[in-house]
């Protein structure tokens, strides 16, 4: 029997539909990779066997009788823990929410659901998904499965760690800044943003909510589309959702090779030129521009002049919306109430002070600060003006090219604790990704090359609002001529 | 206003009374440092030139999305799920919460 953990999404898929694996040997592959790797890699904060095995036997009775869900009813995925699942934990990695059980799914959830994809474990992130380390976890960091030294990315570093150990076939997480796609670099995985407003939020615990995305990490690009495809769609429970349908993404990598042939891709001059961006990322990602050229494409040098107001944007903007977001945080009606508190106003302060970890806070004061009476125009209004620059810069250059190519990040994983102390050396870890939010457009980060020292690098491709197909083509399409699909860190086992 | 060229003099101890959130003094203090140090870098944001530039809140196109006012019972939650994530319950129908009018017993 081949190991199953090596698997795709959509070759776990097919095994079930050839009969060579059932859902139930798929789980018991999972969970005895999870046994033997999990100790050292410590990337689920909670995983609920018995309901994941009575999940996967109800789809094995389903299978059997003919009335499968449809292709990938009884694969299992892992799922980032600020996403509610009926009867589950959801901590957000914060002590603030120890103890709480979801009571409703999140529209992604009940998605998935009907499809028959099984939810299996919930995967650490930084606490409210504020950081780029998972360093910033109420419950303790997840190693870089390639080097258990380094932090995996963050904030969906428990769902990249996961999916590059094996201990998932693929993973939900969350972007509000490159959430997905820089742990995705770090973990040698493939990690999709969505537009804004392609994915319903309904039951993503909101940490900045005009800029949070719910996406795909995977060990293809072709589990990206797929879990795209599934997840993506209007819904009446978010009113920010767009309403074009969702589909037909996985369905247009047949033609990937073809859509290369032709492509303007922009080299964005800022990205490459930044200072601290490691030689040998900026090499690999030039790299995979010379290979996007063989295939036929035609690399085209822009200039995105507000790159280097990204960080100093984000960091108003999503902080005032979480100041906002987290006052629900309250030890009120759920979560974490201070039994010490005296009185009303205590309870609020001594409730937050204690279920609240330093970053969180961090972000709360500064958020607080920029939304506060005397400073509102010369932070939070000049920042929401500073994104419409940043939008408009992207919107002039998607008419200069179809796809722009830059670095994920402009490093591979560092070290546990190297940026811990310093707050703004960690922001930005975050100055590729971060724009793509604010402009609300798509993009992916994909493996593209390791370093001298064996650490994975990734490449980001962003697209324009909406240009999901076309993304997740070039990227297949590369992807097929750098043989970096689907590979696991073998973690010695 | 504050003076356009050095508008990160923060006072976090009057920003945390804001945000409900009791701080340590040593907490204070390093908050203090390290939220001086991230608003230097905001800073540079005062180079653009944002002169009859439209705020942008929100990455959609979408505006006013409305439906019929009229409650759907099925998408409401459980109470007795709700109240299970309740701090603290009375009579199996309320969340029991702290004074809020003082001189009023809990």
């Amino acid at each position: 029997m081949p190991d199953l953990t090596q698997l795709s999404f959509a070759q776990a898929a097919a095994a079930l539909a050839a009969g060579t694996a059932s859902s139930r040997s798929l789980a018991d592959a999972l969970f005895a990779r999870i046994d033997a790797v999990e100790p050292r890699v410590k990337a689920y904060l909670s995983l609920d066997r018995t309901a994941v095995l009575a999940d996967s036997e109800a789809a094995d009775a389903r299978r059997a009788a003919g009335q499968a869900r449809g292709p990938y009813d009884g694969v299992p995925l892992a799922i980032k823990d600020n996403l509610n699942v009926t009867g589950q934990p959801c901590t957000c990695a914060s002590k603030i929410l120890a103890g709480y059980t979801a009571g409703y799914d999140a529209t992604v959830i009940a998605k998935l659901r009907a499809a028959g994809v099984i939810p299996c474990g919930r995967t650490n992130l930084d606490e409210f998904a504020m950081g780029s380390s998972t360093e910033n976890s109420g419950y303790g960091p997840t190693a870089n499965p390639w080097d258990l030294e380094r932090v995996p990315g963050g904030s969906s570093g428990g769902s990249a760690a996961a999916v590059a150990a094996g201990e998932a076939f693929a993973a939900l997480g969350s972007d509000t800044g490159g959430s997905i796609r820089q742990p995705a670099s770090f973990c040698g995985v493939v990690g999709l943003k969505p537009t804004y407003g392609l994915v319903s939020r309904y039951g993503l615990v909101a940490f900045a909510s005009s800029l949070d995305q719910i996406g795909p990490i995977t060990r293809t690009v072709e589990d990206a589309a797929i879990l795209l495809d599934l997840i993506a769609g209007p819904d009446p429970q978010d009113s920010t959702t767009l309403p074009e349908q969702a589909g037909g993404c996985a369905a247009a990598l047949a033609d990937a090779a073809a859509s290369v042939r032709g492509l303007r891709i922009g080299l964005p001059r800022e990205y490459f030129e930044t200072e601290g961006l490691d030689p040998e990322v900026r090499r690999a990602v030039e790299a995979a521009g010379k290979e996007l050229e063989k295939l036929g494409a035609t690399l085209v040098p822009v200039s995105v002049p507000t790159q280097k107001y990204g960080v100093g944007t984000y960091y108003i903007i999503a902080t005032a919306e979480a100041s906002a977001n987290l006052a629900r945080f309250d030890g009120i009606r759920y979560g974490f109430r201070d039994a010490a508190a005296q009185d009303l106003m205590q309870t609020y302060r001594l409730s937050r002070a204690h279920g609240f970890g330093p970053e969180v806070k961090r972000r709360i004061l500064l958020g607080t600060y920029v939304l506060s009476s005397g400073y509102y125009d010369a932070y939070y209004l000049r920042a929401q003006k500073v994104r419409t620059l940043i939008r408009n810069d992207f919107t002039r250059v998607f008419g200069e090219c179809d796809l722009i190519l830059a670095p994920t990040a402009p490093t591979p994983a560092f070290k546990r604790g190297e940026k811990a102390a310093d707050p703004l050396a960690m922001y930005l870890a975050d100055i590729y990704t971060i724009t793509v939010n604010l402009a609300g457009i798509c993009a992916i980060s994909l493996p593209c090359g390791f370093s001298a020292g064996g650490l994975p690098i990734g490449m980001q491709l962003m697209g324009p609002a909406l240009g999901e197909k076309r993304l997740l083509q070039a990227a297949q399409a590369y992807e097929q001529t750098a043989n970096l699909a689907n590979r696991i860190a073998p973690l010695g086992v | 206003m504050p003076s356009p060229t050095a508008p990160h003099a923060i006072d976090v101890r009057y920003v945390a009374d804001l945000a409900r959130l009791e701080l340590t003094a040593e907490e204070t203090a390093k908050y203090q440092a390290q939220l001086g140090v991230i608003l230097h870098h905001v800073e540079q944001l005062l180079e653009a030139d944002v002169a009859g530039v439209e705020p942008t809140a929100h990455a959609t196109r979408l505006v006013n999305v409305l439906r019929e006012d009229k409650v759907q019972p099925e998408r409401c939650l459980d109470r007795a799920a709700v109240l299970a994530n309740a701090p603290a319950v009375l009579d199996d129908q309320f969340i029991k919460v702290p004074a809020v009018i003082e001189g009023e017993d809990g």
